[in-house]
């Protein structure tokens, strides 16, 4: 194994290495600067929106660095466009919520661009090296960040849940990349891939991707491996939940798309069906237990589940309308969630409370403007017609039936229905129901507002040009 | 004379068995810490086993960065559990609990 490093290769990766530059900068602002914290808000926008252009700018063409074990362009870039855009949306709606919280440090920033920096290597990862070190570096900023309110309570009991069961599923995730490299003799993800129509039927090869499997359906909470997510998104400052909710979840699907295309899971049958019970089965316990929920933080967690039941259904199809729909689903799924754990974070107090539906009621009354974005954010994780969250699951669901899996489109759809009535409650809250007695502080930031109304203008535009996307992701498979 | 592989693998796939037995039964925050420790080293062994067995170096470049990333994950766990400590004087897992676990 000999991998050449070339100058030409840090260029290659250029959002990856502009993010790591960033993440730097941002670490040493922090203790030059008096007051670190202000600085490094605007240093890590200016990074996110810096990586998100240099990946823009690079989508159209793709190739391979470092000796094949990094991916350039293309699928890459499109996945660092999705991570700099929560990332970016996060910083914005963090500066105020940080503030009014007393956490307003400024190693937040750093640990945000090291978490996306993490989630761009696993969307570029073309080595189960290069993916485990993605993954493992942005995990360990989440643990932190989860934890980032030390001195509170939740936020502390978060961040150690997080890190335990975290810590633990790498374990599984650690065994299965050994076993797949004993059987196969390589880490290179292209040389597996080609390997593994060999392999089909050798137990320890099949336990080893169902190791790695169970590691990644930890990182997207899926049923049986979702038992963190309520707690932690709860405990979490809210708009790291909402960051950790989107980010992490399409880091870990975007590594589902490069390591389980359609020649492994295609010959591993058992496989792809087990994928296909975990998708069901998120599906039908988020979205059952979501209407259980009082908090909306909470039922924001279990809406999460489903969600990711939604976009497995995609790589159980395992054709290309299955990975568009996944693609364009995560870039949906990134604006909407980050919007609605936004405005979340914007009506919350200074003390976490603010949190449960009762606390909504009548609130169209008193922030118009903020509760329309909210209503227009349910309406599209609930799958509304003119927003992004309705072609996202159209695509995911469109791939599911031409791949022959038609009962598991219609439990997405029937449990979509099930989902409208939560979504929509909210919604009843804030425009049909009297304010209550005590008075209630909304916050007014204007950074906040001005990402929550690009969240919106892109869910808007995602809807009616879903095309816009789908076009440039086809290219990828 | 040496070991066949099988051995190798048989004793790694026990320790990690009793890693994984140690992370569910165990109470103690650092206890449960340590077996994560003994799953991702009973990983190593695997890896340096097959590596050895291939004639080929990536195994042992990936034990590497396995240990790394332990050492870094050791950091921030025992922060974790500091801050824990800090606010709530216990490691017990079962008290770990404003959250509906």
């Amino acid at each position: 194994m000999n991998i050449p490093v070339t100058p030409g290769d840090l260029l290659a990766i250029g959002p990856i290495s502009v993010m790591f530059a960033g993440a730097l900068v941002v670490l040493l602002a922090e203790s030059i600067f008096r007051n670190g914290e202000a600085w490094n808000r605007w240093l890590a926008l200016a990074g996110f929106l810096a990586a998100g252009t240099v990946a823009f700018l690079n989508t159209g063409w793709s190739g391979v660095a470092f000796g094949g074990t990094v991916a350039t362009g293309g699928f890459a870039n499109y996945c660092a466009i999705v991570y700099a855009s929560a990332g970016a949306l996060s910083v914005l709606l963090s500066t105020d919520y940080l503030r009014k919280t007393g956490i307003a440090f400024g190693e937040y920033y750093a640990l945000l661009m090291i978490a996306v920096l993490g989630m761009m290597l696993m969307g570029a990862a073309l080595d189960l090296v290069v993916f485990f070190l993605g993954l493992e570096t942005m995990s360990i900023a989440f643990y932190v960040l989860a934890a980032f309110a030390r001195s509170q309570g939740t936020s502390n009991e978060s961040g150690l849940k997080y890190f335990l069961l975290g810590a633990f599923a790498t374990g599984f995730l650690l065994y299965g990349i050994a076993l797949v490299y004993g059987t196969t003799g390589t880490t290179s993800i292209p040389l597996i891939r080609d390997k593994a129509p060999s392999l089909i039927g050798t137990p320890v090869f099949t336990i080893g991707l169902a190791l790695i499997l169970i590691g990644l359906l930890f990182k997207i909470a899926a049923v049986p491996f979702h038992m963190w997510a309520p707690d932690v998104y709860e405990g979490a400052p809210t708009p790291v939940s909402g960051f950790m909710a989107t980010g992490g979840k399409a880091a870990a699907f975007a590594a589902f798309l490069v390591l389980f295309r359609p020649e492994v899971l295609g010959g591993e049958k058992g496989l792809r069906d087990v994928i296909a019970v975990v998708a069901a089965a998120s599906m039908i316990f988020g979205n059952v237990v979501a209407i259980a929920q009082s908090s909306i933080k909470r039922m924001l967690a279990y809406s999460s589940i489903a969600h990711a039941g939604y976009i497995l259904v995609g790589v159980v199809a395992a054709n290309a309308t299955g990975a568009n729909g996944v693609l364009f689903y995560l870039m949906a799924y990134t604006v909407m969630n980050i919007g609605a754990f936004g405005v979340l974070a914007m009506v919350e107090n200074g003390a976490g409370e603010n949190l449960h539906f009762e606390d909504y009621a009548g609130l169209s009354a008193q922030a118009p403007v903020l509760s329309l974005m909210m209503a227009l954010f349910m309406f599209s994780l609930a799958g509304v017609p003119p927003f992004a969250g309705f072609f996202g699951k159209y695509y995911v669901f469109a791939g599911a039936i031409q791949a022959g899996y038609t009962w598991l489109a219609i439990v997405g759809v029937l449990m979509s229905v099930v989902s409208a009535y939560y979504y929509l409650r909210l919604v009843v809250m804030m425009y049909f129901t009297a304010a209550s007695a005590s008075p209630r502080r909304v916050g007014k930031s204007s950074a906040g507002l001005l990402a929550l109304g690009i969240a919106v203008a892109a869910l808007v535009y995602l809807g009616l040009f879903p095309s816009t996307i789908i076009d440039v992701t086809s290219r990828f498979f | 004379m040496s070991v066949p592989l099988p051995y190798y693998l048989g004793l790694s796939a026990v320790l990690f068995a009793i890693g994984v037995i140690g992370v569910l039964t165990r109470r103690n925050v650092i206890v449960v810490f340590m077996s994560i420790e003994l799953m991702l080293n009973s990983v190593n062994l695997t890896l340096v086993a097959y590596s050895s067995f291939l004639g080929d170096v990536s195994g042992q470049a990936l034990v590497f960065f396995v240990m790394a990333v332990a050492a870094a994950e050791a950091a921030v766990g025992l922060a974790l559990v500091i801050a824990l400590f800090r606010n709530k004087q216990t490691v017990n897992i079962d008290q770990i609990n404003i959250l509906k676990w």
